[in-house]
């Protein structure tokens, strides 16, 4: 691979490359702390919402830039919902996460309707929800206030939260884990060299020979990391199946299917692909209502982790997820973005947060720093692409 | 001889790995209407912009002398000072905004922090009496159709007191008659002593008002001809110019015509105007095509032709769409929906490539596949092998240029992104495909080349109807022709009887409701 | 002239018939109060906020629907930061211009990435929203600060005393309020007047009728409004900053070269600036703007307040979105009015004012305000529907 290959491939994964620097920033500053076990497991659990919401923001932000600011305030109203009836109500954990299922739907069908079907610019449409479901939410906790007494039933906490087949934090190697990202990371690297042999087959544009290596020692490695960091810490935390399983499937649907391709082209020219035959209306309400049950999935996780409802659960959620989602290479105006870029977005934003709270930076300069990569990552991002093109 | 208005000497301008602009050099004298020609991409709009100071002095070499002065333009408002005013072909007005507002928008009336909305107001009635409009300055821009727009754009360029007036493809939006109607008033304005650049695609318009022309091709000036005898210069002769050879022949021969039976009928087709349902834009219209039949619909713009093609399309336009539609002798019943016109084997490969026919952020490979994902998918799946290959093939069958179809569409020149609309609604593989002006906007070479896949559709037994308001166009290409105005179909007849004296007869006769 | 529909009347005054509306609703249900001239006068000097921000607000939405989301950590930052100048014994006038100036400056500095990074409007403010929210923070150190410079509390209207003296005396009934509604009423006929005439002279044709009927209405509103104050302590010195604000910003929008150019670059920002405009510099003009508004947004709330705490000015962003809004500006830019958003910012204020005196919990409140927002503008995009 000679030099000039080296600078595209950086150039065109900038943000990758500011990830592996900002981390290796707090290794030293945090003087190798955030590389312990323990903080690995942190990063997944803290941000399992970031990554589930910003799948959904994703697509919404595909369709045209369009946004939904109610996630947030929604998972809150979710979480009283949730966790009245699984509490002051005793229902068992399966009524109670089918029912927070059943009011995600509905909100998510509305939504959709109002977005796509009477052309409510979808901002403003959430903007409502972002009022009022806070307030609701309050309200409904505030009229049951021994929910917080009341501890959930078992079996919701351990279907989103904890560890698979876990062991002590301290204790000896989870082998269950290792083994687990071993596989993985097998899977990672022949899934690589697949590709590229099944495109060389065909005549298309493959990898080189040294890309590929190069391409899938880093992967697998990363993996490995991983996954031993965890198994040191007692093991898979139950909500990274959740997390991985989102990412998977929504990378699949955005890149292999016909659906995932849709959005991509309502967001790049929506009368065009109504001419092609696109239902566009369609699109926009898949976007919206599929949305609203991602949000209820990152509700789950985040009542199982929190072991509680709370009314200012879900604060800043679209914030982070929007955040994410830019940072990420997302298009602001639709029609480009990927939910790998998404990840490494996301994972960015997660490795900031709990590199300044290792440090112990003051909560307040926290947020002065968060806004200012949040700028810093974009103006970068639009500044190497202008001087690209 | 008179006197040299502007000169433009040796202009060169460089884009990151372009080479623009090479030596170029315009003379235009004062008070005379000087066009400028060439093919798509040959320089003609860069050059105009480092006129207008868009790309400001020291971007490119060379000097601008205007009025015996070096002129060294740092931005629109520099050039505007002088008087030279140039007009883009994209109209640049704001739809929410008051024909009087956009007049004045960046030149205000009164002083910059009080304007004077009544002597704007009057002023701009006064420069709009001058382009013969009587629409009132308060009258917002969104309400007057677009003939009329073009007249407010200059209109504004008047009330900036244009000395040097520059028309980037002036009539590209406008009927005949509207156009007509822009070129006589631009040789009122020379009466005047205005001088005038007009760059245009429509040889026979620059035939009837430029006294010079020069040629530009690739970025380079090639010639500049006179065009003062008596006989108008001839379009061939300006052909050769721009493309670097004689064509002789415009339009492909057509060879193994086999016309068919009938394949679709459209029987008293009456759709209304989705804005003024009270309004009809296609009045009682019945057409067939046959298998294997180039059928040609010639009206003008405003006819009501596109409005005819997007409401056998699913009922892409209007409203209260009635009449029968016959497949192979079957009446069938679109549901309003684009989707079902296309498991109905109809095509509509439309007039407005950037507007609602590409994707330009996508590549190539994605707008070919996109009318018809689902014969390529398993499941909902995306066979990407297969889909890369079928792009592949379009790209070779139809000889898009390009280094790969990953390639973005936005990247390609006017010709080519034609060539991918084609090749998206052949590859949905229609038995009806309806071209509604399938050559707009794209240059001589790549026209033929169009023509060539006209051809071999109608070959492969397909039935194409082609609306165009070319006169030639449709000539040279049609088995059979509709004429079209006003609603109206107005007459049928086969080319091989069509002339253009025939055709304007028959729309002179409908518009005098004979 | 031309007849005016029914139904057309309804379309072009929605939003002022649904502020009667629900102006009517809430005397009944508040059986009376919410018109007491105490409430009235409330309502002014707890909106403040909403209107100055609006206005501001409105200028970045014409240029194309963009919004500024870090107004409401700005005028917490502002905020804090003149408390604390204060009690450190800063004079009052120069904490004053240093609070502008530093809501100009932060204006800027989101401007700059807007219009010449290009960096969405969105992101820049969202950033601008974390960053100040956490610098208000570090400002107070967590805690409150009081202000205790009765100056400052006095010119900004805050405090006990927040009324502006009656000069003219009158025991229960403040005549000088009065007065000064009676001379703007007058005033604002006699412009009227000279408008129309002026436009007839230059040959302008104008429906007479209608602007009778307007001049007529707004008069009688002022009156009344000036009554209902003068019944209670007279006017409250924020109306005057609030008076100001909108008429600087309705005849900045309406009047001058770069007030057009907001509605130009929204209504089509390529033919903008082939027209000679600079467009960059229009999209840092609105930022800028704001961020000076938002400076002075976060003075009025200090003296209202008399003290600053980090948690000041939240929602506030939304506030003045959803006032724009409902006073008609489009959410795709180059469309809106002040008058609209006065409209819009006085509807909001009622609702709040409405709710908290039916004792209505604060939840309920944003559930009211949500439904609100987004009731007015399907309204809007049903009814322009059926226009087309």
């Amino acid at each position: 691979m000679s030099a000039k290959n080296v600078v595209t491939t950086l150039k065109k994964n900038t943000m990758l490359v500011v990830l592996v620097l900002v981390y290796l920033f707090f290794v030293i500053t945090t003087g190798g702390s955030i590389f312990k076990p323990m903080n690995f497991n942190a990063l997944i659990t803290q941000n399992a919402y970031v990554y589930i919401l910003a799948c959904g923001m994703l697509m919404c932000m595909l369709t045209g830039g369009n946004i939904d600011l109610s996630c947030g305030s929604f998972v809150c109203l979710l979480g009283a919902i949730g966790g009245v009836l699984m509490t002051v109500k005793g229902m068992s954990a399966t009524v109670g996460i089918l029912s927070m299922l059943a009011v995600g739907i509905l909100y998510g069908c509305g939504l959709g309707y109002l977005v796509a079907y009477v052309n409510v610019p979808p901002w403003i449409a959430t903007l409502a929800g972002y009022l009022a479901f806070r307030g609701l939410g309050t309200s409904i906790l505030s009229n049951n206030s021994t929910t917080g007494s009341i501890p959930y039933p078992e079996a919701f906490v351990k279907f989103f939260s904890g560890r698979v087949f876990g062991t002590k934090p301290n204790g000896p190697m989870n082998m269950v884990c290792m083994i687990a990202g071993i596989a993985a990371a097998v899977i990672v690297v022949i899934a690589i060299f697949w590709t590229r042999q099944t495109r060389l087959n065909k005549g298309y544009a493959a990898d080189s020979f040294t890309a590929a290596l190069a391409k899938s020692i880093l992967g697998a490695a990363v993996i490995v990391l991983f996954m031993y960091k965890l198994a040191n810490n007692g093991g898979i935390p139950t909500v990274l199946i959740w997390v991985v399983a989102v990412v998977l499937i929504y990378s699949f649907i955005t890149s292999k299917t016909v659906v995932g391709r849709h959005f991509y082209v309502v967001g790049g020219n929506m009368e065009a692909a109504r001419m092609s035959g696109v239902n566009t209306r369609r699109i926009m309400f898949l976007a919206y209502l599929n949305m609203a049950v991602l949000t209820v999935v990152s509700a789950w996780t985040v009542m199982a982790r929190f072991q509680a409802s709370n009314s200012t659960a879900g604060t800043n959620y679209e914030m982070d997820a929007i955040s994410a989602c830019v940072v990420g290479g997302v298009s602001a105006s639709g029609g480009a973005g990927t939910i790998m870029g998404m990840v490494i977005g996301a994972t960015l934003i997660g490795v900031i947060n709990l590199g300044m709270s290792l440090m112990n930076i003051d909560a307040n300069y926290q947020k002065v720093v968060k806004g200012v990569v949040l700028l810093g990552a974009v103006a970068f991002d639009i500044l190497s692409k202008k001087r690209e093109s | 001889m008179a006197k040299i208005l502007l000169e433009m000497k040796n202009i060169t301008k460089t884009f990151p790995g372009v080479k623009a602009l090479d030596n170029v050099n315009l003379q235009v004298e004062e008070g005379e209407i000087h066009a400028l020609v060439g093919e798509n991409g040959a320089g003609k709009s860069t050059l105009m912009n480092v006129l207008s100071g868009i790309y400001p002095h020291g971007t490119y070499e060379g000097d601008i002398i205007y009025n015996g002065q070096v002129c060294k333009f740092s931005n629109i408002k520099d050039s505007e000072k002088l008087g030279i005013v140039i007009i883009h072909q994209e109209l640049a007005l704001v739809p929410e905004m008051t024909i009087g507002e956009n007049m004045y928008l960046g030149n205000e009336r009164g002083k910059k922090f009080a304007i004077d909305w009544n002597t704007t107001y009057s002023e701009a009635d006064k420069y709009l009496k001058m382009v013969g409009l009587t629409e009132s300055s308060k009258v917002q821009v969104k309400t007057i159709g677009t003939g009329k727009q073009q007249l407010v754009e200059i209109a504004k360029a008047l009330a900036k007191n244009a000395k040097l007036l520059i028309l980037d493809e002036p009539t590209s939006s406008l009927n005949e008659e509207d156009s007509r109607a822009l070129l006589d008033l631009m040789l009122g304005f020379k009466k005047q002593g205005m001088t005038m650049i007009i760059i245009t695609h429509k040889l026979n318009e620059v035939a009837y008002v430029a006294d010079k022309i020069t040629v530009i091709r690739d970025g380079t000036t090639i010639e500049t001809l006179e065009n003062h005898g008596p006989e108008p210069i001839s379009e061939e002769r300006i052909i050769k110019g721009m493309v670097g050879r004689e064509m002789t022949n415009r339009f492909p021969i057509r060879q193994g015509v086999k016309i068919g039976e009938v394949n679709m009928e459209v029987e008293h087709w009456t759709v209304h105007h989705p804005l003024y349902p009270e309004r009809k834009v296609v009045d009682d219209v019945s057409i067939n095509v046959r298998k294997g039949e180039v059928v040609g619909i010639y009206g003008l713009m405003g006819a009501g032709r596109t409005e005819l093609a997007m409401s056998i399309f699913g009922q892409s336009y209007g409203v209260n769409c009635t009449g029968t539609l016959k497949i192979d002798g079957k009446e069938v019943k679109l549901k309003k929906s684009e989707a079902d016109a296309i498991r109905h084997k109809i095509a509509y490969v439309t007039e407005d490539r950037k507007g609602n026919g590409l994707v330009l952020s996508q590549s190539i490979k994605v707008n070919t596949s996109l009318a018809n994902l689902d014969s390529l998918a398993k499941l909902g799946v995306i066979d990407q092998d297969r889909e890369y290959a079928v792009a592949e093939e379009y790209k070779d069958k139809l000889r898009t240029k390009t280094p790969s179809v990953e390639q973005l569409v936005g990247n390609l020149s006017g010709g080519n992104q034609q060539k991918v609309l084609l090749a998206k609604w052949m590859f949905a593989e229609p038995d009806i495909m309806i071209l509604d002006e399938p050559t707009r906007g794209i240059d001589v070479g790549a026209k033929y080349e169009i023509y060539c896949i006209i051809n071999d559709l109608a070959a492969a037994g397909k039935s194409v109807i082609m609306i165009s308001s070319e006169l030639p166009e449709v000539l040279g290409m049609s088995d059979r022709i509709y004429i079209m105005n006003a609603a109206k179909i107005v007459g049928e007849m086969p080319a091989k009887e069509a002339t253009q004296e025939n055709i304007m007869a028959a729309i002179l006769k409908s518009g005098r409701g004979e | 002239m031309k007849s005016i529909s029914i139904g057309d009347f309804f379309k072009k005054y929605t939003m002022i018939l649904a502020l009667v509306v629900v102006a009517i609703f809430f005397s009944i249900t508040t059986k009376g109060k919410i018109l007491y001239p105490q409430n009235i006068n409330n309502l002014i000097s707890q909106n403040g906020y909403v209107f100055v921000l609006a206005a501001g607000m409105l200028c970045c939405i014409l240029t194309g629907g963009n919004i500024d989301l870090s107004v409401g950590s700005v005028v917490c930052f502002t905020g804090g930061l003149g408390a604390v100048m204060m009690e450190r014994g800063a004079n009052m006038w120069i904490t004053v211009l240093v609070m502008l100036a530093v809501g100009l400056l932060i204006g800027a500095f989101q401007g700059f990435w807007i219009a010449w990074v290009k960096v969405p409007p969105f992101i820049a403010t969202l950033a601008g929203m974390y960053a100040f929210r956490g610098f208000s923070n570090v400002v107070l150190q967590g805690f409150t600060v009081a202000v205790r410079n009765e100056q400052f509390l006095k010119v900004f209207g805050g405090g006990a005393d927040c009324y502006l003296p009656d000069l003219l005396g009158g025991g229960g009934l403040n005549r000088t309020c009065l007065l000064v509604g009676v001379v703007i009423a007058v005033l604002y006929a006699l412009m009227t007047l000279r408008r129309v005439s002026v436009q007839r002279k230059m040959g302008i044709a104008h429906s007479v009728t209608g602007e009778i009927a307007q001049t007529a209405i707004i008069c009688v509103v002022v009156i009344w409004l000036s009554y209902k104050l003068a019944s209670h302590k007279g006017i409250p010195t924020v109306l005057i900053w609030i008076a100001l604000v909108l008429l600087i910003y309705n005849y900045i929008t309406q009047r001058t070269s770069i007030g057009r150019h907001l509605y130009a670059v929204g209504g089509n920002e390529k033919a903008t600036r082939l027209s000679g405009v600079n467009t960059r510099f229009v999209y840092f003009f609105a930022y800028a703007n704001i961020g000076l508004l938002a400076g002075l947004a976060g003075i009025l709330n200090l003296a209202r307040m008399t003290n600053a705490q980090p948690t000041y000015g939240q929602g506030y962003e939304m506030d003045a979105i959803a006032s724009c809004f409902i006073g008609g500006a489009s959410a795709y830019g180059g469309t809106g009015k002040i008058s609209g958003v006065i409209i819009g910012a006085t509807l909001m204020g009622l609702i709040n004012q409405g709710m908290s005196i039916m004792g209505m919990d604060a939840n309920y409140q944003s559930v009211v305000k949500g439904i609100v927002l987004l009731v007015a503008v399907m309204f809007d995009v049903l009814s322009k529907k059926q226009k087309r």
